[in-house]
């Protein structure tokens, strides 16, 4: 595959998060060096029989909500997707130095911001007016909290973004997929500045086919805050989350002009798909993709996977986390104790879904900013067939404090998708 | 229901979907809805479904057509109610 010309580079300047261990920078930096869980038991779904009565869910107060949305906005407003996704883009362009109290459209600004499902809470009460015959009793804010494209909707009017306003949407890849997407659109020089980011719904409307999957632990409902173990041997399912992550992506040149906080640099992106083939299918990757996308973002950053610190997999907990490190290690050509460091977010929030991505995402921004590497949480015991790939002083059960060059992530979807992105440390001629 | 009762009522209801630089003083019987306090077109939809909330009558889009102005809307209400 041809690599493009590098001529426009594209810089991380502003970061927001809405995530079940913590919300906004500050609070989520600490929690996440910290190891803090985000997993709470949640009466609902023993009340409603689930399997798994457990779920990361952030923890949004009134005071909280008041801060973003009009008295008149919230009237009528029950789409927690949205609340999420505007906490976290509105904090993002707040923590770029970029004016949120804007009276004016700027054209060279946009967003791709991605979910799975949207306003499922509104959608539902909505299908129980309409089976009572009552579709005039609907409102007017119905379409706007349902519709996919609504994190995206609500945020261009909040901050007058002008250029393209989207959302995309490829399960639990949508979160690193809309950040490529921003990329790809800052890169082709057809945006000077996008906000990227993708949230999720959750709750037993959005996890309940999840449960019927048996994919997610039911032993834990009494220990929540041990429940999600990825790399672990132990491992047993992923909790389910939701939540929203945000950064702002812009030109190298627009970021300096302006003066702007540089977090990291994108060095490399990859999208691919196994095509449901040689192994893969609706709801399992085809290893041999996860292998070419991996590779194929090395060759766009120009770099080999020697060069690789640390890596943040997509690894949800479930049987499925050793073959994916096995694909790190051939796609890297890396194995024992030259494997980089590797450790996975949803031990602490559990998996967010199609926000999942872009949670994560932050927290990578956060390690090259800050030179750390976050633990892994509820992984005493290293699972075996992991431990015949990669030395286990490679999955770091405590905080490392460490400068960091290169940092790559992978997430992957149902219909058997995948996304990687490669984030590099800010460079002296970045500031 | 006397004709002031009408009015505090509305006011009220309406006074929820006024803009942020639009005060509830504005609000006045010869008020246009959209033209003059500036409420989200769409938003007129909610304002019915609160009025027959408050007054318990049911609306009709004949009923709605004809909503301009606040008196409009209280002159709908009286025949309702009455």
């Amino acid at each position: 595959m041809k690599t493009q010309s590098k001529d426009i580079r594209v810089v991380v300047t502003g970061l927001g998060v809405v995530a079940p261990n913590a919300i906004g920078k500050v609070a989520f930096t600490n929690a996440i060096q910290k190891g803090t869980s985000g997993i709470r038991f949640i009466e609902e779904l023993k009340t409603l029989n689930f399997s798994c009565q457990l779920g990361g869910m952030p923890q949004v107060s009134e005071e909280l909500k008041n801060k973003y949305f009009t008295e008149l906005e919230l009237k009528n407003f029950n789409s927690e997707g949205i609340l999420y996704a505007v906490i976290a883009g509105m904090d993002a362009w707040k923590d770029a130095g970029l004016n949120v109290e804007h009276n004016a459209v700027d054209h060279s600004s946009g967003t791709v911001f991605g979910s799975g499902n949207l306003g499922v809470a509104k959608f539902r009460e909505s299908i129980h007016k309409i089976d009572t015959g009552n579709v005039r009793r609907l409102g007017s804010t119905s379409v706007q909290q349902t519709m996919s494209s609504g994190a995206s909707a609500y945020l261009s009017g909040k901050l007058g973004l002008g250029n393209m306003v989207t959302s995309n949407s490829s399960a639990c890849t949508t979160g690193a997929e809309a950040i490529i997407l921003a990329y790809e659109r800052i890169v082709a020089g057809k945006a000077s500045r996008m906000l990227a980011g993708s949230t999720s719904d959750g709750g037993p409307y959005v996890w309940g086919g999840f449960d019927a999957l048996r994919i997610l632990p039911h032993n834990f409902n009494d220990r929540p805050k041990e429940a999600s173990q990825p790399l672990s041997a132990t491992a047993s399912g992923f909790v389910p989350g939701c939540g929203a992550g945000a950064m702002v992506l812009e030109t190298l040149e627009s970021a300096l002009s302006r003066n702007a906080p540089i977090y990291a640099e994108i060095a490399g992106v990859a999208l691919n798909s196994g095509g449901q083939q040689n192994g893969g299918s609706m709801t399992a990757p085809n290893s041999i993709a996860v292998q070419a996308c991996i590779k194929e973002a090395l060759i766009d950053a120009g770099i080999t996977g020697k060069e690789i610190d640390a890596i943040n997999g997509h690894l949800t907990a479930t049987a499925k986390d050793p073959e994916e490190v096995l694909n790190w290690s051939k796609a890297l050509d890396r194995s024992g104790a030259d494997f980089p460091y590797i450790n996975s977010l949803k031990g602490m929030t559990g998996h967010c879904l199609s926000a999942s991505g872009s949670i994560e995402a932050v927290a990578i921004v956060l390690q090259l900013k800050e030179g750390f590497i976050f633990p892994n949480i509820n992984c005493e015991k290293i699972h075996p067939d992991i431990l015949n790939i990669v030395a286990a002083d490679r999955i770091p059960r405590k905080r490392i404090e460490k400068t960091l060059k290169y940092v790559m992530k992978a997430s992957f979807g149902f219909g058997d998708v995948n996304a990687c992105i490669i984030f590099k440390r800010k460079n002296n001629d970045t500031r | 229901m006397t004709r002031d009762n009408i009015y505090q009522t509305l006011e009220t209801i309406i006074s929820e979907y006024l803009p942020e630089d639009v005060s509830k003083e504005s609000i006045t019987l010869q008020s246009n809805l959209t033209n003059e306090l500036n409420i989200n077109s769409s938003h007129l939809v909610d304002i019915v479904l609160d009025v027959e909330d408050a007054f318990k009558i049911a609306l009709t889009n004949d009923d709605m057509e004809t909503m301009q102005t606040v008196g409009d809307v209280i002159q709908i209400i009286e025949q309702k109610t009455t």
